[in-house]
């Protein structure tokens, strides 16, 4: 575990988490209100374990809040998919389940490793994440093989969304061994896509480049409204 | 389709807060199916660990005793003290009771 690797686990949970948050109050339902701050919240403590492990192993003194409120765009970690606008929420949900289903194979490899702190984050968070990735699958399926209208919308979203999938596999310098995790995932999101119903897009060449800080536009608007107030009060408390 | 059709159906949600106990009411949620129901009621009703188990049951099979039967049906049982186990002393090893 090094320093860029613990940034890309804590920046994936803790943008995906924002994102979640936007939905407070803006659900389809109540319950699905309250479903979606569960999710969100668990992420952002995952992300506080991340970020809190990164600050040690760089060793200059940052803690988790410094790296998740005082960062600029180009030093954010997390892969492009989390970071998208939440479009519909059929959109919200597929992205979920295709993250989801990645998210959960990389921690239960995490939690094996030898090393106490980062096998203990994982293992925590696994558990979280296997409930994660069992809401949304159960919606993806209900989107899916529901009504012509929610089968429309959620096929627009995985085909807008598949090829930002393809970033998490790529093996680079802190990720060697990315592509390991391709062929369970494909086989998990591609049995939850047979049961809704759901075609699975063919791969295209694009390739999103957030784990190397290269983003989307759509990042830095997201770090506005979530930095905005501790960068305007720093050290603020409730 | 009519607003009520296109509403999610109501759900009764009972929860068993430790092994040994019963389940108990405790609300209610709107929900598609009963799958999706106990998913929604874990996140509504558990958030604080407040249960190990759940039971829903939709809100529409549930049948109630109707209040205008009150006099005949409920206040009989009032005057009856033999009924009510209240001569007995319960030993402090018995618990839940």
């Amino acid at each position: 575990m090094n320093f860029e690797y613990a940034l890309r686990l804590g920046d994936n949970s803790l943008i995906l988490g924002q994102r979640l948050a936007e939905w407070l109050g803006h659900s389809p339902a109540l319950e699905e209100d309250i479903a979606s701050a569960n999710i969100s919240l668990d992420l952002i403590g995952q992300a506080r374990l991340w970020l809190t492990l990164a600050g040690r192993l760089e060793g200059r003194g940052r803690d988790e809040d410094a790296l998740a409120y005082l960062r600029e765009e180009r030093e954010f970690r997390n892969c492009t998919l989390v970071e998208l606008p939440n479009g519909d929420f059929a959109f919200t949900v597929v992205r979920r389940v295709l993250f989801d289903a990645y998210h959960g194979l990389l921690l239960e490899r995490l939690a094996l490793s030898g090393d106490a702190d980062l096998a203990a984050i994982a293992a925590k968070s696994k558990k979280e994440v296997d409930y994660h990735r069992r809401h949304s699958a159960d919606w993806v399926i209900r989107l899916g093989d529901g009504t012509e209208e929610s089968h429309r919308r959620a096929q627009a979203a995985l085909d807008a969304l598949w090829n930002y999938t393809h970033e998490f596999f790529v093996p680079d310098a802190v990720d060697p061994g990315a592509a390991e995790l391709h062929a369970p995932w494909l086989a998990d999101v591609r049995s939850i896509l047979a049961e809704a119903t759901l075609q699975v897009p063919a791969d295209g060449k694009f390739l999103s480049t957030g784990r190397q800080g290269v983003h989307s536009e759509h990042l830095g608007y997201l770090l506005a409204e979530m930095q905005v107030l501790h960068r305007a009060h720093p050290g603020a408390k409730w | 389709m009519s607003t009520s059709e296109k509403e999610w159906p109501l759900w009764e949600v009972f929860i068993r807060s430790k092994q040994g106990l019963d389940h108990k009411h405790c609300g209610s949620l709107h929900a598609p199916d009963a799958k999706m129901a106990i998913r929604l009621a874990r996140d509504v009703y558990t958030r604080r660990s407040e249960g190990v188990s759940i039971w829903v049951v939709p809100s529409n099979a549930i049948t109630a005793a109707d209040p205008a039967e009150r006099e005949s049906f409920v206040d009989p049982m009032a005057d009856k003290i033999f009924r009510h186990p209240t001569f007995y002393e319960l030993p402090d090893e018995v618990k839940h009771m």
